[in-house]
């Protein structure tokens, strides 16, 4: 059975609060009707408050009921707004893979997704391979063979591999190397992270097909 | 005067106070139980868990977001900036510029030069003009676009070679020479010359390499009244609090940094950033937290690079392999301040093998670009690259192999330092025997003069190899390290130093669980914060193992002392003859007199022994250099250009091996990090219509993906005793590690197609163009 959390997060109550303020020291009208001006002129129109969507996220398997802007990228709202911070930001423009999740068991870079997208997709990030204390094969694997240095793409890492392993349990070399090609590791780490997807795939196979 | 001490460019420009002589030193392990084992790291869970809470994971109650507003003019003037617009958006607390917080602010870009926080004359794209804290990342970014810069924009120049000409806008008032030229002389070039079978002379350059690591540049800073407090990204945490509190005007001890992890830095997170300063300043004005990480694009233009190279090398050398004489130029570019543009591009030249007859030449000309920082060996891969193509040329010249002449001349005292100190260990000659053998060098070499009829005419193999040496690693003082060992056997290391993801805290474990006898998966390391931990250097260099190891084992070796006092008491017999073995005291004349270390009663009502260690001097008139030499083997498609990297054995002397799972993988990374120097990185500036940056991010400056490594890649330890070194006997090793490794590729490109690639990247761009145009000559 999976739990049901409630809403977690309002941002409408503070931004509320901040226009009162405005108001209330006579500036308010002038404010708005200037941002107006400026919104006009600009092609990205920040969206108010009130116009935050609703959205439900299911992320390891627990439902969180989010007030987000529709801009907002789903790796935003992980680190920022749920405190889910394993998933890492490395360059918020797809092009590192620091940020990648599972969406529907397949990895995918949450910077290139907008939180109001993933509604309703079920979403594996680093913290969802974890049992309580307790790493998972992949993280394991990638424990023993030290496959990572600063440890900053790692999480990224982890979770390409964790998806191919998903529908491919046993990889060739060069599958491997192809899994792994859309995470950048600055550190070059890449030798010892094709060791650990050789011994992942063997401790997920011991365990009977793993997670 | 006193030459001033290149090797230390990691301290550069800030205060490094001393820490006490030791005295005397422990004598070098004789056989070690756990250092030089393979070890997961101590803090590999936090990592892969995701536990670990790196500086840009930090999240504090009312945090607000930074970002900052950069001039996007090379040479440009703010004329004027309007924030209005910004300040009135909703969920923006605060903007500030040259008209308001910081504008009394100053900025330390070199010694005696101070130029205004909020400077209007903006020398580089992507210097300061503003910044914005808000409620989210999203919204400090509205109100950026909205605020309205008015700039004159200026003529700039961005190339080195332009910047020399007499015509060429001038960065600065003075000119664009960044300092002297920097002169190195030893013997006489021209008898040794007139001496040479053979003299060649070549042009060689190297493209700009950016570090980006992948934990943006960045911090969270918080005011608890007079107190700040930083979460920064950094290298080293002492070095980000002098700087701010000299900038703030602050008292050392009420900025506390703290960098527990970080995700990688490669030299550009040594120094400090303005961004922290800004941080503080919008935290202060808002009275709340602000969390100011960079864009990804920001980090390519402000977080420091590896300068250009446009090197010119002549080279003599006698039939038999002898060198007679090197003649180098360099002409670089730190940036708009300086910035070390030529730092260190010579020492292979100066250092790295035996000629008497040396002469060299530094330029470093100032361009309108961002500011170079230590990247990874500063100039040693650049020196690398020509000379060891220039090594490779002279062998083929007389007919010699490439490894036997460097064989030839292999050097057992630092020719380049005053007064020829000798090497306490150059394993050189060893490396390049034993790297050699692993690879198969000779049994390539004979395959290649015999190639086989099935071979596919298009794909050509080739082998090549450099040799190096790195000018720092040696470690030195200071370093106070505190130990503490609880009553249930359990200790506490508290050390300054980051561990910047080379395993420096997995080591110093090691180094304490090899001392006392205990697990080290009891041992907690406390590190990297200035409130809580000792000073230290900020990690760079490859000295903090070399560093920070000695000053371990000392406290080590204080706590055990006094624990084997109170064991000493508590058994009755002197402290002489007891040893530790397995947590427990055990007397070496009487192996029934022992004690568990649990059980001392001392211990027990202490409840904790505290030992200190500092790190003694290194030995005097003696150079501590780590040595290595790396062998590859490409396959060319001569139809298309493309390169495949077969394999690299690298074999190098680093000293004692301290963990194998941590030197291999710096290893592998450096030959990466080469491979990316080398083949696919070069950062281009818009030379002639506007100077700006074409490739700010990773789709078009390309970092080495899992895809361009090859499947294999040999490391060969070459351990040497060196207990002279250092009381560890390690030397450093994240650098050398990717000197080499450029020119070991060039190398072997020209052994598989008779194409010498003398300037970065070797690429099928470039390869290609050279392949069709040696065949039109031909």
């Amino acid at each position: 059975m999976k739990e049901e959390s409630k809403p977690t997060l309002c941002n409408c109550a503070q931004g509320v609060t901040r226009r009162g303020f405005l108001a209330s020291v006579g500036a308010g009208a002038v404010a708005v009707a200037a941002a107006g001006k400026i919104a006009a002129e600009s092609s990205t129109v920040p969206a108010s408050p009130e116009e935050m969507a609703r959205t439900a996220l299911l992320i390891n398997g627990r439902k969180y009921h989010l007030l987000v802007e529709p801009r907002w990228s789903l790796l935003f709202v992980l680190r920022e707004k749920l405190g889910l911070t394993a998933t890492k930001v490395g360059c918020d423009r797809g092009e590192c893979g620091a940020c990648t999740v599972l969406v529907n068991d397949m990895p995918q870079y949450a910077c290139m997704i907008l939180a109001v997208e993933a509604e309703g997709a079920p979403i594996t990030t680093l913290e969802g391979l974890m049992n309580a204390e307790e790493l998972g094969p992949v993280q394991q694997a990638f424990l023993e063979h030290d496959a990572f240095q600063c440890g900053y793409c790692t999480p990224g890492q982890i979770m390409a591999v964790e998806g191919l392993l998903r529908r491919n349990p046993d990889p060739s070399p060069e599958e491997i190397k192809r899994s792994v090609s859309g995470n950048l590791c600055r550190c070059g780490a890449y030798a010892h992270i094709f060791k650990a997807v050789r011994r992942a795939a063997e401790l997920k196979s011991a365990k009977g097909g793993g997670q | 005067m006193k030459e001033r001490d290149e090797s230390l460019y990691y301290v550069r420009d800030i205060p490094v106070p001393e820490t006490p002589d030791p005295g005397t030193e422990p004598k070098p392990w004789n056989k070690t139980e756990i250092v030089g084992k393979p070890m997961p790291r101590v803090d590999a869970y936090e990592r892969v868990s995701g536990s670990a809470v790196y500086p840009s994971d930090t999240l504090l109650p009312g945090m607000l977001y930074g970002v900052i507003l950069r001039c996007p003019h090379p040479n440009a003037v703010v004329r004027n900036v309007d924030t209005s617009g910004a300040e009135r958006m909703p969920g923006v607390y605060a903007v500030i510029s040259g008209s308001n917080a910081g504008s009394e602010l100053k900025w330390p870009y070199a010694p005696g030069i101070r130029p205004k926080f909020f400077d209007a004359h903006c020398h580089f794209e992507g210097e300061v003009v503003a910044a914005v804290a808000a409620e989210t990342p999203y919204r400090a970014w509205d109100a950026g676009r909205a605020i309205k810069v008015k700039y004159d924009v200026l003529p700039f120049v961005s190339d080195p070679r332009d910047a020399l000409r007499p015509d060429s806008p001038a960065v600065h008032q003075k000119g664009n020479l960044a300092g002297d030229v920097q002169k190195y002389e030893r013997g006489d070039v021209n008898k040794g010359f007139a001496a040479a079978d053979v003299v060649l002379e070549s042009e060689y350059r190297t493209s700009v390499e950016i570090h980006t690591p992948m934990e943006l540049h960045g911090c969270v800073a918080r005011w608890d009244g007079d107190l700040l407090t930083i979460w920064e990204s950094t290298q080293g945490v002492y070095a980000v609090q002098s700087r701010v509190a000299e900038v703030l005007g602050l008292p050392l001890a009420k900025v506390r940094v703290i960098g527990h992890y970080l995700g990688g830095g490669f030299g550009s997170k040594l120094q400090t950033g303005k961004y922290s300063v800004i941080a503080a300043l919008m935290a202060k004005k808002t009275g709340r937290p602000v969390k100011l990480f960079l864009s990804r694009e920001e980090t390519f233009l402000v977080t420091g690079n590896r300068p250009p190279s446009y090197m010119k090398l002549k080279a003599g050398v006698k039939s038999d392999g002898t060198l007679t004489a090197l003649e180098f130029q360099c002409l670089g570019a730190g940036g708009a301040y300086p910035s070390g543009g030529v730092q260190l591009v010579d020492w292979q030249v100066r250092d790295l093998y035996t000629c008497p007859n040396v002469r060299t030449e530094g330029t470093d000309a100032y361009i309108n670009a961002g500011l170079a920082r230590p990247f990874r060996a500063p100039g040693h891969p650049q020196g690398s690259w020509a000379l060891e193509q220039m090594m490779d040329s002279l062998a083929e010249a007389i007919k010699m192999d490439p490894v036997d002449l460097r064989l030839k001349n292999i050097p057992n005292y630092s020719q380049a330092r005053p007064g020829n100190p000798p090497y306490t260990t150059t394993g050189l000659r060893e490396c390049l025997e034993a790297g050699a053998k692993a690879f198969g060098w000779k049994e390539a070499r004979n395959r290649k003069s015999k190639p086989e009829k099935t071979e596919k005419i298009h794909l050509r193999r080739g082998i090549g190899m450099a040799g190096c040496l790195w000018v720092a690693g040696s470690g030195q003082p200071p370093s106070t390290i505190i130990l503490k060992l609880f009553s249930d056997g359990s200790a506490n290391l508290n050390m300054g130093a980051s561990d910047i993801g080379t395993g420096t805290k997995t080591i110093m474990a090691m180094v304490v669980a090899e001392e006392l006898g205990l697990k080290p998966d009891k041992i907690q390391i406390e590190n990297a914060d200035t409130g809580a931990t000792q000073y230290a250097t900020p990690s760079g260099g490859s000295k903090t193992v070399p560093t920070e190891g000695p000053a371990v084992r000392a406290a080590a070796i204080d706590v055990k002392q006094q624990l084997l006092k109170l064991a000493a008491e508590e058994l009755k017999i002197g402290s002489a003859d007891l040893t530790i073995q397995d947590g427990e005291i055990i007397s070496a004349g009487d192996q029934s007199k022992k004690i568990k270390i649990t059980g001392i009663s001392g211990l027990k009502k202490r409840g904790v022994i505290v030992g200190v260690g500092y790190r003694g001097p290194n030995p005097k008139g003696k150079a501590v250099n780590p040595f290595g030499a790396q062998f590859c083997e490409v396959e060319v498609n001569t139809k298309t250009g493309e390169i495949e990297i077969l394999r690299f054995v690298a074999a190098h002397d680093s000293g004692r091996v301290m963990n194998r799972l941590t030197y291999d993988n710096q290893v592998i990374g450096g030959i990466t990090m080469g491979i990316g120097f080398a083949m696919t990185e070069a950062r281009v500036l818009d030379r002639s219509e506007t100077g700006k940056l074409c490739n700010k991010n990773w789709h078009d400056y390309k970092l080495p993906t899992a895809l361009d490594v090859p499947a294999e890649i040999v490391s060969i330890p070459i351990e040497l005793d060196d207990s002279e070194a250092n009381s560890i006997g390690a030397k450093g090793h994240g650098e050398p590690v990717t000197i080499p490794t450029a020119a070991a590729i060039a190398n072997a490109v020209y052994d598989a197609t008779g194409i010498r690639v003398t300037d970065t990247l070797i690429n099928p761009v470039q390869l290609s163009r050279l392949l069709s145009e040696s065949k039109e000559r031909k």
